[in-house]
């Protein structure tokens, strides 16, 4: 057999070994609560839509769902212009000690974030931000900017440099250019960079767990953690919450997969 | 416009490699000058040091008699013309032209005004509202001098601007290119390792080697009296003969003669002042090319220019006269040219 028709089968094993645990999951939370632990069916046998009602009800995965839109949001409106800024002046600008700031920019990334949970609880109770957005906007920021800066440095560095100078000659500044010039040429890389700084927060669970005190403030992933009861673990609410947590990301990823792509690849070959 | 005066300028990056030397220059306003040299000669530096993209190492920038050395090239008022055309790629042709000036906070009817007249001088007024993109090789290069053009600098500065065109359009460009600086009157520095382009554009022509200047003069200055044999085999095609030779009037060894390829003269086998067997031979159209061994010297071999029609054929033994007063002379371990009186004697 050629590999032109292996090829299709191989695809299709791979794509259902990705998919399996994402249908399963769906299956699960559309199956009612009583048939979920008896016999398994890969074809869904009963259908109700209970465990997806509890969660916006009971639950109330709506207002995490809001939160998390919110902490995501905001962070990364923030995260992208403050980081395009810094990455313009890393990739850019002549300054001493550029490497070393690159490098220390990395080493931030790599602390262990348990790590430094109790510290940055205490000072966000000193400041009063102790469950509230600020409260995690703050502290996602700081953990999403070194991405931020290092994929939108690779991607300034990779515009060619003439065009600056041509801008410069012309008499624009140097933020000028960044603004006229840079910026608008690098929104695949401004689009990649947002996604990802947006994945980031909608997903993160430690300190959102650690720094919110109550449902109404907590983000998605915490909501769903906390469904499980001191006696139970009511499966199908958590896979219909996951599942609803997926949805929005998903949907983003793959009206931008394209961009996506190429922003992961860009500086890997001569655009 | 204005004059630009280079002094003591040093450029040294950071790799420890010096790209520019100590180099005085003088470039008087309304001059068109062309900085030449074979590629990491450092003439595009050269370039960069004056638009302010790079800050010299050592010594001073001036533009009319004001040290510019730490200004910003933002804040010089000059145009650049690079050799990429580097235009704006998400901007129109009509943007891109407008750009320098809104920069400048000029009103909008005076730049749309001033965006067409240029782009009617230029015979682009109907590629206004198009992207870079969607322009040839000769448009572009047009979008990127009108650029320049459209906001009347105090000097132009081009980086090989006509190197990406192909061979018809860069003669024709180049014609364009000396109308438009007799017209605007504009100083111009001009980047080119084109030894031709630097002969028919300058009104005169820096021929750098290795981050110095070798000669600084006006074209045909450059072409009847080289400085050195550098300049001398640089400078006119099909290069210059170079041999080692000795003055025996004057008994003076260790000599290099020059004599271009134009002022010899082919003769019979018996009437020349050598003999040698013909090599190669390049048909260049009106004249051809012809290479010759020398039997005297076996190692030297005299490039020839004949016209076209000359009856000749590889293989043949032919004699050849140079012009004795067209003769150059440099001394052979400096290269530097040296001054006989004329009728010489020489020994090859």
């Amino acid at each position: 057999m050629s590999w032109g028709m292996v090829r299709p089968w191989a695809i299709a094993m791979l794509v259902g070994v990705f998919l399996f645990p994402l249908y399963w999951a769906a299956v699960a939370s559309f199956t009612p609560e009583t048939q979920l632990f008896g016999h398994i069916d890969l074809i869904p046998t009963g259908f109700v839509i209970d465990h997806y009602r509890a969660v916006f009800t009971e639950r109330a995965l709506g207002t995490a769902v809001v939160n998390s839109l919110v902490v995501a949001g905001a962070t990364t409106l923030l995260c992208v212009p403050i980081g395009a800024l810094g990455a313009y002046a890393l990739a850019r600008l002549p300054f001493r000690g550029r490497t070393l700031v690159l490098t220390s920019i990395l080493a931030i990334s790599m602390f262990p974030q348990i790590s430094i949970v109790s510290p940055l609880y205490l000072l966000l109770r000193e400041l009063r931000l102790i469950d509230t957005y600020a409260g995690l906007v703050l502290p996602y920021l700081t953990f999403a900017m070194p991405l931020t800066i290092w994929l939108l440095v690779g991607f300034f560095r990779q515009l060619p440099r003439e065009l600056e100078e041509a801008a410069l000659m012309d008499g624009a500044g140097q933020l000028r250019t960044l603004w006229a010039i840079v910026l608008p040429l690098s929104w695949p890389g401004l689009g990649t960079t947002a996604i990802l700084t947006f994945l980031y927060c909608w997903n993160e669970f430690l300190f959102a767990l650690c720094f919110t005190l109550g449902p109404d403030r907590y983000t998605v992933p915490v909501a769903i953690a906390l469904f499980r009861g001191q006696y139970q673990v009511p499966w199908g609410q958590i896979l219909a919450g996951a599942l609803v947590a997926t949805l929005p990301v998903a949907i983003l990823v793959f009206v931008a997969q394209r961009r996506i792509v190429a922003g992961l690849t860009s500086g890997a070959v001569k655009g | 416009m204005a004059s630009i005066s280079l002094q003591g300028v040093s450029k040294r990056f950071a790799t420890g490699v010096a790209a520019v030397a100590d180099l005085d220059l003088e470039i008087a306003h309304g001059e068109l000058l062309v900085l030449v040299g074979p590629s990491g000669s450092g003439k595009s530096t050269v370039l960069r040091l004056i638009a302010g993209l790079d800050a010299p190492t050592t010594g001073r920038i001036l533009i009319e008699g004001e040290d510019v050395t730490g200004v910003p090239p933002q804040q010089r008022d000059l145009a650049m013309v690079f050799q990429s055309y580097a235009l704006y790629p998400h901007k129109t042709v009509r943007e891109n032209l407008a750009f320098g000036l809104q920069m400048r906070r000029i009103a909008a009817a005076r730049i749309e005004e001033r965006v067409r007249e240029v782009a009617s001088t230029l015979g682009i007024d109907n590629l206004l509202d198009r992207r870079p993109a969607a322009l040839s090789g000769g448009q572009r290069q047009r979008v990127a001098l009108g650029r320049a053009m459209v906001r009347s600098p105090r000097a132009f500065l081009l980086d090989e601007p006509l190197s990406n065109l192909d061979p018809v359009l860069r003669i024709e460009t180049r014609a364009e290119l000396a109308l438009l600086h007799r017209r605007l009157g504009a100083t111009m520095v001009y980047v080119t390792h084109d030894q031709e382009e630097a002969m028919t554009l300058g009104t005169r022509i820096a021929v750098m080697r290795d981050g110095a200047l070798e000669q600084v003069a006006a074209p045909m200055d450059l072409y009847d009296r080289p400085a050195n044999t550098f300049v001398a085999s640089f400078i006119g095609s099909p290069a210059m003969n170079i041999w080692p030779a000795t003055m025996i009037r004057t008994d003076r060894e260790h000599l290099l003669v020059g004599i271009r390829p134009h002022d010899i003269e082919l003769t019979s086998p018996d009437a020349g002042d050598a003999i040698g067997r013909v090599e190669i031979l390049e048909p260049l159209g009106p004249t051809t090319l012809v290479h010759v061994a020398v039997e005297a010297a076996s190692s030297s071999r005299a490039r020839i220019v004949v016209q076209a029609n000359t009856r000749i054929a590889i293989g043949d033994q032919v004699g050849f006269r140079v012009h004795r007063d067209r003769l150059h002379f440099f001394d052979g371990t400096s290269g530097r040219r040296v001054h006989f009186d004329s009728d010489s004697s020489v020994y090859r």
